[in-house]
């Protein structure tokens, strides 16, 4: 069966289960479901936030997400692959992002998944603000985040295989 | 030519966007961000640092060395922190 595939940015939250059943409805060939789900934390580096507001680049958003989900497909042997965003302000507890990956195997789901996420940190764009109780500021990118974006570089199309 | 700016490099420029008319001779990325520093205090301060300020051309990511002649929007904006 063909490969399933979703995209979508939202206001609204997201029923991360609902998502997975969507991608599992009427086919058996699926043999390993990966759901990641980010969540608003509390605190940013031990400072409690009031809530993050997201700004994102309408359709560059979506272009860009769906350039890594047709990478993520031509790395690994996919059967299905669902990205929610959210955008607007979200408050510490509520979901942000959802990413789901189905396959015949657990590597390629749990692989692609967090390609998928390591891509979304860097290469979407999004960009947090967070409101603490002294204003509000722009979330800093992380190094960490880009190290993990750039080792999938080195991995290559002919190892993932 | 459409600008377009995100986030605190929005903030720093005081508008989301702009129609401008690209003078002759600024024809690269690098070029239009030394050109738009030139014309005025806020923008001056939104690209005080140009080597954090990210580049796209009709919403594809470019590096500042990337050619603007056919461009239909250009977007710059900081970092990106969605996930």
């Amino acid at each position: 069966m063909a490969i399933s595939s979703t995209v979508r940015l939202q206001r609204k939250p997201f029923d991360a289960a609902a998502e997975a059943a969507k991608l599992t409805r009427g086919r058996s060939d699926i043999g390993a479901l990966v759901s990641f789900t980010g969540v608003c934390r509390d605190n940013e580096q031990g400072e409690p936030i009031a809530a993050l507001t997201l700004e994102h680049y309408p359709g560059m958003a979506e272009a860009e997400i769906e350039r890594h989900v047709n990478e993520a497909c031509a790395r690994w042997p996919l059967l299905g692959v669902t990205v929610v965003h959210r955008h607007g302000r979200i408050v510490p507890g509520e979901d942000i992002v959802l990413v789901i990956t189905a396959s015949s195997h657990r590597e390629a789901a749990f692989a692609a998944a967090e390609f998928l996420m390591d891509y979304l940190k860097t290469r979407a764009p999004f960009w947090k603000q967070v409101e603490k109780s002294g204003g509000t500021s722009w979330v800093e990118a992380k190094v960490s985040d880009d190290r993990a974006a750039e080792r999938w570089k080195a991995v290559g199309r002919d190892a993932a295989e | 030519m459409k600008i377009r700016y995100f986030a605190w490099v929005r903030e720093r420029v005081g508008k989301p966007e702009e129609d401008i008319d690209v003078p002759p001779g600024v024809d690269t990325v690098a070029e239009l961000i030394a050109w738009l520093s030139s014309r005025g205090e806020e923008y001056a301060y939104a690209f005080d640092n140009p080597k954090v300020i990210r580049a796209a051309i009709d919403h594809t990511h470019v590096k500042p060395d990337a050619a603007i002649k056919s461009a239909g929007e250009i977007a710059f904006f900081p970092p990106m922190t969605g996930g």
